[in-house]
This record gives structure tokens, C-alpha cells and sequence, in this order.
């Protein structure tokens, strides 16, 4: 199990770390359709400027010591025991990753 | 008689200046104003006219904005998502004073007398009390629930008595702070359960109702017999099933209560819970299209209009009290955060964010009455509300 895991997981971290304009990347459209969702939507408790509100800041600065990974991982899973819901419903895998490395890279207007 | 000649002279005086000045005298019972949350403008509105009639920018970051008015219904108190508190005059369409009270606030509520404002802040977390004439800065209470710790404060309610009630998202308890002084609060303390996430205070001011995400269940506190403590209600109404994502999270606020009954979110599910307001006993649900975010009664009572969470945002249901069941269901735009009863509620304002604009609706024929554009509007706010306990 945590054999066959660390691969994977180091997979991912190497998509989100080298996040380069190849497959990953969702298209222009689907990316305004993003911003969108994160500053409208995700904002309803992270800030629509993501400076927190009932859920936590998204700044590039409060994410800094957090590992990608982790962060794909609670936007997709959601995190029990506290607000954050699951998004998998509307977001693909790659589609996450590319919103984590925009939000610790500053996330675009 | 010689009274009656002077007070006749200081009527035309008044009458005179007024039409020097160019304008016209009127009241403020009609006007309200409507957040463009994603560029820090307000646009004013009438609500006899259907028109939006100023717009005044530089409010800062109004996302999750709510606003308070005043007792003479002439001044919006509005609370930004980034700690500020302006406050705007409706009749000269004007900001007479902004202040920054903290890092990242909630919204707020207006004191019995009319005297005081309060912000509830997540960032800090507590409260703080404003002079309403000045926004000085009178006194604040840090919702410290443990040594060190500070909880985020929702479901601030104004009751009678200069009280406010709210509750502490992480310390999972009701407070309710006494301002007969407004520099020296007295604060009492009470058990709500896990993670409050807003709170309402009944129409009458006497119960305090705050809903738990972290179960089910809503906190109860008389604040008529408040030495009773506070107890739940509506326990387990999930019946431990599996909950459904929460996208958005529902507010709560003294519209709830109709006919009653208070009818209130479930969180987790897509029903509206229905409970006696005297005994606080489950009467009912209703099973509606998404998680409830806005379940709010009309003016007379009679009907409960409900909006969702994403991403159900873009229906809107209409509940008829009498026999609670849905008797409307509505697609009035995109994104659908916020509606708004005229006074006595002959017409509803929606606000469609994603199709910027506001949307009104007659009551009685659910018929379209016409639209205002608003630039990603979210919170409406008539100034009906001055004169509404818990507001």
C-alpha cells in the first residue's frame, strides 16, 4: 500500500511543483470558468479576496509551508470535521492542482 | 394663536429653505441599497419607483457585506468583508464616515436605542461596539472562550434591553453582551454546541436561536428566562444519515419565523425544518431543491421564499405557510445570493450575481415586475430593517 502510494503521490507533487503549459493545464475558457468558481464561490468562506472569512486565508504567504499535495488532496476529499466540502462533483484532479499552484503562486483576478 | 402664527412661520421658513436648497424634502421608508460585492460600490434604490437612483463606490471589499440602518432609517451601517464600517447617507447618497474596525468582520447589528453599533469580527474575534452619531469606538468584547483563544463570532442579534446576543463559531457557545453602559458591556455565557454558524433572534426578541454545522441540531436561549440556560432543538434531525456537501453556508435571522412556526435550514440536507414556535417541537420538513441558504418569510407570513447553494444557486422556491408545501419554483438568474420583502411585501428583489442584476418579483402572481443592473450584486437591504428587532 505506502509502497505503491509514494510514487504517486511523488507523481503528483511533480505535476503541481513543474506545473508546465502541457496536459495539466485546463484550457483558457475552462480557466476564467476557475477563477471564477474560486473567487465567487470558494470566496463565500475563504474572502472573495481570499483573506479568509470562516474558512482560512489562501494567500501565498498562510499557504507557503503547506505541501501541494495536501492542499489537491482537501479541495477534492473536502476536510471532515470541518466545513470544507469535497469538490471532486466539479473539479478533475489536474483542474485542482492547477488552482493550488495558482494560489501559492498569487491567484489571478 | 400668536403660537400658532410662529410655528406657521417656521413652517414656510423651513419650506422655503428646503426649495433653495434645491431638494425636495422626503423620507426614507421607500429607499434601501443594493452590494455590488465585487467592486466596493452600493447602488441606492427605491423601492416605489423600481429605480436605483445614486451609486457610490470606495467601500472597500464588500464581499459578505450586510448593512444596519439607523433608527431614523436615514443612515446604512455597512460591514465589509475587510473590517470596514462606512456609513451612508440614503437621503444625500453619500458616505459621512468610514472607519477600518478590524482585519476581517461579518456584518453587524443596531442597539435598541439606536445608539450603539456592533461588528462582529472574525479576525479579530469578538465584538465591538461604535457610537452610531461618530463610529468612535466605545467598547469591545474579545471572544476569548479559553485562555489564548479567540473564536470567530457569527449570528450577531440586537434584543431589546441594549443586549446583543451571537455565537462563537469555534467555541461553540451563545453570548449575550449587556450595554445599559455602552463603555462597560456585561457579558453572560452559555453552552450552544459544536461549531454555531449563524444565529437569529425571534421577531419579539425573546428567543435566540443559533444553527450548528458540526451537528444536528439548533441552540435555543430565552432570553425572557435566560437563568433556565440554553437547550437544544431539532436534535438528530439528520437521523444519521450521511450529510450532503454544504457549498455555501446558510444565514439565519428573524425572518424564520411565519405563521407561527420558525422554518429553518437543515444543514447537510435539502430540506427546510419546521418547528412550533412555542414548544420548539418538529412539525415538519419540507423537501426543496438544494441546501437552503436564505429561508426567509414574507412580511404577512404567508409565504417563505427559499434560495441554494451552489450549485443550485440559480432556482428559488416559494413554500406556502398554510400548507407547507412548495407551490413555486422560480429560475430568476444566475447565482442567486440574496433576497429582500418590500416592507409589506407585495414584491420581492432577488440579486443574480452572475447575471448583474436584480430581479423583482410580485408576490401574489410570482410575475417578473422588471429588473435594475447591478454590477455582481449580492447583499439587498431596505430600510424597513431600522425598525426590525434583531436587525
Amino acid at each position: 500500500m505506502s509502497n505503491s502510494c509514494i510514487p504517486s503521490a511523488l507523481t503528483s507533487l511533480l505535476l503541481v511543483c513543474f506545473a508546465l503549459p502541457a496536459t495539466a493545464e485546463p484550457s483558457a475558457a475552462r480557466q476564467q470558468e476557475l477563477i471564477h468558481l474560486v473567487r465567487q464561490d470558494c470566496g463565500s468562506c475563504h474572502g472573495m479576496t481570499l483573506q479568509g472569512g470562516l474558512g482560512p486565508a489562501l494567500l501565498p504567504a498562510t499557504l507557503a509551508d503547506k505541501p501541494a499535495e495536501g492542499l489537491v488532496a482537501t479541495i477534492i476529499g473536502g476536510r471532515p470535521g470541518t466545513p470544507m466540502p469535497p469538490w471532486h462533483r466539479f473539479l478533475a484532479e489536474d483542474e485542482a492542482q492547477w488552482i493550488v499552484a495558482k494560489l501559492m503562486a498569487g491567484f489571478p483576478q | 394663536m400668536k403660537r400658532a402664527v410662529q410655528t406657521l412661520l417656521l413652517g414656510l421658513l423651513a419650506l422655503l429653505l428646503a426649495a433653495c436648497a434645491g431638494t425636495p424634502l422626503r423620507g426614507t421608508g421607500d429607499l434601501g441599497l443594493v452590494i455590488e460585492r465585487a467592486s466596493g460600490h452600493v447602488t441606492l434604490v427605491n423601492t416605489s419607483s423600481r429605480e436605483a437612483y445614486a451609486r457610490i463606490g470606495g467601500l472597500g471589499d464588500l464581499s459578505h457585506a450586510s448593512v444596519v440602518y439607523s433608527r431614523d432609517a436615514r443612515y446604512a451601517f455597512i460591514f465589509g468583508r475587510d473590517g470596514g464600517l462606512s456609513k451612508v447617507d440614503l437621503l444625500e447618497a453619500r458616505i459621512v464616515k468610514r472607519i477600518m474596525q478590524s482585519g476581517n468582520a461579518i456584518g453587524g447589528s443596531i442597539s435598541q436605542d439606536g445608539r450603539i453599533v456592533v461588528a462582529q469580527n472574525y479576525t479579530p474575534g469578538g465584538i465591538k461596539a461604535f457610537d452610531a452619531e461618530t463610529l468612535e469606538l466605545l467598547s469591545e468584547v474579545p471572544a476569548e472562550y479559553a485562555p489564548g483563544r479567540f473564536s470567530k463570532v457569527v449570528g450577531l442579534a440586537d434584543v431589546p434591553g441594549n443586549k446583543f446576543a451571537y455565537a462563537l463559531f469555534d467555541g461553540g457557545e451563545i453570548w449575550v453582551s449587556d450595554f445599559t453602559d455602552p463603555r462597560r458591556p456585561v457579558t453572560q455565557r452559555y453552552p450552544a454546541g459544536q461549531q454555531p454558524y449563524d444565529g437569529l433572534v425571534t421577531p419579539d426578541g425573546r428567543h435566540y436561536l443559533a444553527g450548528l454545522f458540526g451537528e444536528d441540531g439548533i441552540a435555543l436561549l430565552d432570553l425572557w428566562q435566560p437563568e433556565r440556560g440554553s437547550r437544544k432543538i431539532l436534535e438528530k434531525y439528520g437521523r444519521g444519515e450521511e450529510k450532503l456537501p454544504v457549498y455555501k453556508m446558510p444565514h439565519l435571522r428573524g425572518w424564520s419565523v411565519a405563521a407561527g412556526r420558525a422554518w429553518l435550514p437543515a444543514i447537510g440536507r435539502h430540506e427546510v425544518l419546521v418547528a412550533d414556535a412555542a414548544t420548539w417541537r418538529e412539525t415538519g420538513r419540507v423537501a426543496v431543491k438544494g441546501q437552503p441558504v436564505f429561508v426567509m418569510a414574507s412580511p404577512d407570513g404567508r409565504q417563505i421564499w427559499v434560495n441554494f447553494a451552489f450549485p443550485d444557486n440559480g432556482w428559488v422556491q416559494v413554500i406556502d405557510t398554510l400548507s407547507g408545501k412548495v407551490v413555486q419554483t422560480l429560475q430568476p438568474g444566475k447565482a442567486v445570493l440574496h433576497m429582500e420583502f418590500t416592507p409589506r411585501g407585495e414584491a420581492v428583489w432577488l440579486s443574480a450575481r452572475d447575471d448583474n442584476r436584480v430581479v423583482i418579483y410580485d408576490t401574489k402572481t410570482f410575475r417578473n415586475l422588471g429588473a435594475l443592473a447591478a454590477e455582481a450584486p449580492s447583499g439587498i437591504f431596505f430600510s424597513s430593517r431600522a425598525a426590525r428587532i434583531g436587525f
